[in-house]
Order: C-alpha cells, then structure tokens, then sequence
C-alpha cells in the first residue's frame, strides 16, 4: 500500500491518483456546475415570469440574435441542461464523488481506496463527459432540448432534433455514467475490504452506508440507462429503431414505452441514489451537534437496506398517464407508497437522537436540521404523486417539480452545505465563517422554500412543466403573478449563494486554521490532523467503538470518545 | 364547482380528484405537524448547556424498538392504507367505468407538433368513411353527455391534458390509448398539451366547447368534409363500436 510521493505538478494534482485529490476535483468541477446549472434555473424563472422579455444583464451576451430575449428554441435547452447537469455534474460529483472520496477512506482507516488508478480514470471520464456537455451549446443547434428524461422518440430521431448538440449531450451522459459506475465499484470494495481491524460493519459511521447503497443502486441500474441512451444514439445516428413506431417510422415496429421504463428503471433508484449519501451524513451529524449516540442504528440502516430494495420495484409510479395498464399502475402505487414505512424509521430515528440531547446549533447542524424539515416536506408530498388517480391530474405538472425539487433539490443542496460547512476544516485545514454561514442558512431556507412551495402551488393549478408561457392559457392567467413571486424568490436564493461561494474563497485563504478536531466528532477522520497528511495514518488505527459515543457517562473529560480511545474496550463489556 | 387552488370543475367526477387531495394533505398535514412539532420541542429544549449531558442511549432496546416499529406501522395503516383503497374508489368513478358505445360520443385525436387533429364518426357513425368530421385544435362536445376519446399520435409523444376536468392521458405514436368524461357545465377551456414535444410545446393549445346538443349538431353539420380519411389513422375500435 506504500505509494512514493510523486513529485511533477501535473502528476500530484492533476493526474492524481490519491483519493484525498481527487476528492477536491469532484468538490470544486460540482460547484462549479452547481453555479452553472443556478443560473440557467434563473434564466427559466425569468421566461416564466416575463415571457419573452429581453433578459437583463446577461441576455445580450447570451442570446445576442434574439435581441437578448429567450427563444422557444432556447428554452427546452435551458430547461434541459439545468436538470442534466444539477442532476449529474453537480450534485452526483460532490456528493458521491467528494463526499465518497474523501470520506471513505479517512473514516475506515486507510490510506488510498481499493483502486487508486481506477479512481483518477473515474474522474478524468466525468471531465470528459463535461467537456462534451457544455461543446454542446457551441454546435450548430445549440445544446440538448429533450428534457433531462430524454424520452423518446423525440430524442431518438433526428427528424425532430437534428443537431449534434443532442448526440453530444448523450454522450456526456454516457461519459459520466461510466465515471459513477466506476466510483461506485470503488466505494464498494473499499469500505468492504479494507476497513481498519476492529471497525465492523456496525461501527461504520452512517455516511459510509448512505454512500455503500448508493453505490449498490448505481452499480445496478446505471448500467440499464446507459444502454438505453446507447439504443437512443443507434436510433439517432445508425438507422435502428428500438424506440419509433407510429406514422413518423411507418415499418419500425419498435416500442416507444420501452424507453420509459428502462429510464424510469434507473431514474427512480436516483433519487435514492443521491438521497442516501445526505441521509448517512444527516445521521451523523445529528450524533455529532446533539452529542448523543445516533438513536437505533440498526434499523437506520435496514430501513435504508429496504429502500434499496424497494427503489427497484416503483418506476411505474411515472408513467400512470403514459397508457400502461391502470392495474399494473395499481401494484406500483401500493408500492411506492409502501416506501413511506422504512422512511417513517427514518425520520424516529432522526427525532429520538434530539431527544433529550444536548444540541449545539453549528452552521452544519442548521443545515441537517434544514435537511429534515425540507425532507419531510419532500416525502410527505410523494404522497399525493403516488395516488395514481390524483396523479394523473398532476402529472407535469409544476407540482410534480415543486415536489421532487424538495427531494432532490432542497434536500440534496442542504445535504450539500452540511458536508461542505463540516467537512471544509479536515479538508483544507481553516474554518469557514460561521456568522456568514448562519447568514447564508437563514437566506436560503426561506427563499428555497419560497419558490419551491409555490411551484407546488401553481401545478395544483394545473401549471404545466416544461411550457415557456403559462399567458398562452386561459385557465393559467390567475397564476401568472405567482411565477413573478417565484422569480424574485428564485433571485433571492441566487444571491444568497453568493454569501456561500464569498465564505468559501475566504476562508480557504484567511481562515482561522483548524484544530483536528474542531467538532469533537468521534469517528476516526477526526483523529488526523486537518488537513490530514499524505497517507492519512501513521499505523494502522485499531478501533474500539462506533462512531456515535457521545454524552458517555463516567467520562472525566469531555462528554465523548473517538473510536480508537482504549477506554471504549470497558465500555463494550459492560 | 371552483375548489381553493384548483381551476374550475366542468366534470361529473373532478370532485373526486379534488376530494383525495384534500384527504391526502389533511393525513400528511398532521404527520407534518408532528415531525415539525417535535423538532420544535426538542431544539428548544435541548440546547447544550454547560450543567447537562445528553442521555446516553443507542436506542437499540426492545422499547425503543417497538416504538419505533409502532408507529411505523401506524403511519402504514392510517395514511397508506387510508389512501390507497381512497384512490381505488375514486379511481372506479374517474377511470373504471367507461360508458357504453352507444350513448357516448365518439372522438379520435390525433396529435402533431404542435396541434391537435381531431376527428368524429360524422353522421355514419363509423370512422374512416368519407363523411367523417376533422377540425384542427376545437373540441366540441354535447353537454351532459359521456364523451370516448381514442389518442395515438403522429409524431411524438403528446399529452391531452383537460385541466378543468382533472383528467389527461398521453399520446403516444404506435399505441392508441384512451379515456372518457362527461362535462357538466357549458363553456370553453383550454385543451392544453402536457408532455415536453419540442420547442412549440407551450403553444401546443386546443379548445374544448361544452354546448347544447342542439348548438352541437349545427356545428357538426356545418363543418367542411373536405379533409381525405388519412390512412394513418380513422383506427378500429373494436369492442367499443
Ligand atoms: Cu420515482
Ligand atoms: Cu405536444
């Protein structure tokens, strides 16, 4: 395991194969993205709220032939590449890709992951997959305008969508999967094979099991996705036709509600797929700020093992209206609607850690705390999706956004800022500002909730999704003046970002530097120094407890033990 | 019937629609309330201090389990299973129970980018014979009468989404999908198209008319013919003829 520091620039931080530089890779290509795909959400929210007006500011550099106006061209690719590249490149990189790299291997007490080398590629393929993403906006035809869904056959023929920004855009995708499924093989071996002697699978701390599922539901169904794009592209560019029927291929025969199910395949299991990794973590640092052992452990993990299982099985829920057989949409109802048990544990097991705790409301914790409540409104109204009846009404619609931007969105960027605001003193060894911090919580919560409550609000009004002007529809005209609400509170949640990216260069520089254990955290990461060295351990660290030993009675200093503290062995016997 | 928050019900079965709504964010509702509450509680009760430990407990006894478990399975039976046999019933009244051929009004629709092509039987009362009805975008239909419409589509892949009859079903190319409904109150409202079919989408917008049955055979008459049965579709229709 004994790697030689490599000396040259290009081999040390470029083409790295250590896991804590790659890590710092994923974080900063995600946020990076994050911004990007922000201000295309700003760009939609601002055809919705003034269709067809001249954008300010950046409209005359961005849509000059347009006298800086949004197209109907234009908008499907803004809507498009928002959900791709929040979905993939922002949000998949900094929660699996720097979460997971930097993490895993820190909290089992190693000094690499399983595959170093497999690594570096994992993250040169993602670059690659950005690369062809954003040349897809330079092409003649501009960028992807299917829809993050991709459905075909508006994707799969070249009739409808002729330009190469959309071969590119699937390309990118491609790239990118083979990136995850790369990291996800990684993660799985990693925490499996070379955990430190004495960390059994019950004392790993629950980050380390959102990430393993996550890379369990990765390795199992990117794979399907993949292929289907790969049947889009054949259908698009070599005359095959899995996907087109009807009068547009006239002698095809293929099927086009077989794409939906393959994409929904996987799409479903994503949610999952980008929720655990802030589950695990929410768990956690419930443990740390309330310094108190994270309540039913155990069943924490089964109830994420269940969803696991269950996420594979509910797809249909998307695809009530699509003519799939009602009784076949019956049994995935039941289903999807079953999810809510193992959830339920969930959100117990959240609620016992604060009861009767000892809470310290850090800027970390107020973003767990933020994940909890935007989380329970974001499983709550999976609900009404799940009711096929109801669903047929609602289907895209903008409540069906409203909602899966409280899971994916709310929850994911709050899972987002927790990691970062907790992890930044280990990671670069200077602490981030918390007054701004608490600032920038504050801001973003009630903007986020703002606009995403509302959009619900207007798709109960029948809204559509994916429509550049609701002033085209009659029925829509009372709700118009919500989308001016929902553009100025979208604006105000931009801004408040600011706040963020200013805390982060700041400090990365002018932070006061951090202690290694600025938290009191008892998992092992926090046993190194901040930053930790090259090869994270001196030794091979021997682990004595889990990672949750807080407000420990009889302890005569401090209320809590690190796992390789040798007073856990009396613990464990008693 | 205008409901808070919704568009104005024209059907005899939206209110179904509407009522599950309701239950579900009554039943949500108070599970909400409690998550927040206890949250709230807590935060306040249980700030660190330098006199107080936590209680130190993993939550792992048998107690704590069936608790845990408890109301689990309580928020399975009273919200779960409450509104899965909801959504059946309301489900029978919208979906279940498609009216007979011969007291229900036939419509074929036939989507492209970015219209609707709609076609009636004419006076026949069979498709693809010479005297069939197209229009392009008006939907017109006899109030207080069940109406059967068949979908496929041209092209892509489109929605036919009648929001004041909380109802939609997409169109999809290959597959000829469908769905019924009975409007109760005479006007004209937006047709609307649901699912993104390229850069027109928004503008993708049909009208529906409710009016007399006798406004409606003068409509019926007065349109042009003119229109050749197009072989692509005019489809069979089976066991519903
Ligand atoms: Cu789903
Ligand atoms: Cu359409």
């Amino acid at each position: 395991m004994e790697q030689s520091q490599p000396r040259s620039f290009w081999r040390r931080d470029v083409f790295s194969t250590h896991h804590k530089v790659i890590a710092i890779q994923y974080l900063l290509t995600g946020v990076m993205f994050l911004a990007v795909g922000g201000v295309m959400a700003l760009l939609i929210r601002w055809q919705l709220a003034a269709p067809w007006q001249p954008v300010p500011i950046i409209g005359k550099l961005l849509f000059r032939e347009a006298g800086g106006a949004i197209t109907p061209e234009a908008y499907p690719m803004l809507f498009t590449m928002h959900g791709s590249i929040m979905v993939f490149f922002a949000v998949t990189p900094i929660l699996l890709g720097a979460l997971g790299n930097y993490t895993i291997p820190l909290e089992v007490g190693a000094r690499d992951m399983a595959f170093p080398r497999l690594n570096m590629v994992s993250y040169w393929f993602l670059f690659l997959g950005s690369a062809s993403m954003l040349a897809s906006f330079f092409v003649p035809g501009g960028a992807a305008g299917f829809g993050w869904t991709i459905y075909a056959p508006l994707s799969a023929s070249t009739e409808m969508l002729p330009g190469w920004g959309q071969d590119l855009f699937i390309l990118g995708l491609a790239l990118d999967a083979v990136s995850i499924l790369m990291g996800g093989i990684n993660y799985i071996t990693t925490i499996m094979q070379l955990r430190a002697p004495g960390l059994t699978l019950r004392r790993l701390p629950l980050t380390l099991w959102g990430l393993f599922y996550s890379a369990v539901l990765n390795t199992l169904w990117l794979p399907i996705v993949a292929s289907a794009l790969f049947m889009v592209l054949c259908d698009r560019r070599l005359g095959t036709a899995f996907f087109l029927a009807g009068p547009l291929a006239p002698h095809a025969g293929g099927q086009v509600l077989l794409y939906q199910h393959l994409f929904w395949g996987f799409g479903h299991p994503e949610v999952y797929i980008l929720i655990f990794p802030v589950w695990g973590l929410v768990g956690d640092l419930l443990s740390v700020f309330s310094r108190k052992p994270a309540f039913g452990y155990k069943a924490t993990v089964l109830s994420m093992l269940t969803i696991t299982i269950l996420s594979g099985i509910v797809w249909g829920h998307h695809m009530f209206t699509s003519g799939m057989n009602p009784l076949v949409g019956k049994a995935f109802m039941f289903l999807t609607i079953t999810v809510s048990v193992p959830t339920a544990i969930f959100f117990l097991n959240w609620l016992g850690t604060l009861w009767r705790s000892a809470i310290r409301l850090t800027v970390p914790m107020l973003f767990t705390l933020g994940v909890v409540f935007v989380f329970a409104i974001g499983g709550l109204t999976g609900l009404f999706n799940a009711l096929q009846t109801f669903d047929v009404y609602i289907h895209d619609t903008y409540f069906v956004v409203g909602h899966f931007h409280y899971t994916l969105a709310a929850s994911v960027l709050f899972g987002t800022f927790a990691f970062i605001y907790f992890w930044f003193p280990k990671i670069f060894g200077r602490q981030m500002s918390s007054r701004l911090g608490k600032l920038h919580f504050w801001l973003s919560f009630v903007f986020l909730n703002a606009v995403f409550s509302v959009m619900m609000f207007v798709g109960l009004h029948g809204h559509m999704r994916r429509i550049a002007d609701a002033t085209a529809y009659e029925f829509l005209k009372p709700v118009q003046h919500w989308n001016v609400f929902i553009g100025w509170a979208a604006l105000g949640l931009g801004l408040s970002q600011l706040l963020f990216f200013f805390n982060f260069l700041y400090s990365l520089f002018r932070g006061t530097p951090a202690p290694a254990n600025p938290w009191e955290a008892g998992s092992l990461a926090w046993t190194v120094p901040s930053p930790p060295p090259e090869h994270n351990y001196d030794a091979v660290p021997r682990i004595w407890c889990g990672p949750h030993e807080y407000g420990v009675p009889g302890l005569n200093n401090g209320d809590w033990l690190s796992q390789t503290d040798p007073r856990a062995k009396a613990l464990a016997k008693s | 019937m205008q409901q808070w928050g919704f568009p104005v019900d024209i059907s005899t079965t939206g209110y179904r629609v509407d009522r599950l709504f309701w239950l579900a964010l009554w039943l949500t509702g108070i599970a909400f309330a409690l998550v927040v509450g206890a949250l709230t509680y807590f935060l306040i009760c249980y700030r660190a201090r330098s006199d107080r430990r936590a209680y130190y407990t993993h939550g792992d006894s048998h107690g704590a389990i069936s608790l845990t478990g408890g109301l689990a399975l309580l928020v399975f039976l009273l919200i779960d299973v409450n509104l899965a046999y909801h959504d059946h019933a309301a489900w029978q009244a919208v979906w279940g129970a498609p009216p007979s051929a011969k007291e229900a009004l036939r419509v074929e629709i036939m989507p492209e980018q970015f219209a609707w092509n709609i076609r009636y039987a004419g006076p026949d009362g069979v498709f693809r014979t010479a005297d069939d009805v197209t229009t392009i975008n008006q939907l017109h239909v006899p109030i207080n009468r069940p109406v059967i419409v068949q979908l496929s589509s041209k092209d892509v892949i489109h929605s036919f989404f009648l929001p004041n009859l909380r109802i939609k079903m997409d169109a999809v190319p290959g597959m000829v999908t469908s769905l019924y409904f009975q409007a109760k109150t005479s006007g004209t409202y937006d047709i609307a198209c649901a699912e993104h079919c390229g850069f027109g989408h928004y503008r993708m917008r049909g009208f529906l008319v409710v009016e007399s049955r006798e406004a409606f055979t003068t409509w019926m008459v007065g349109q042009s013919k003119a229109r050749p049965p197009d072989s692509s579709w005019g489809w069979n229709w089976g066991g519903a003829a």
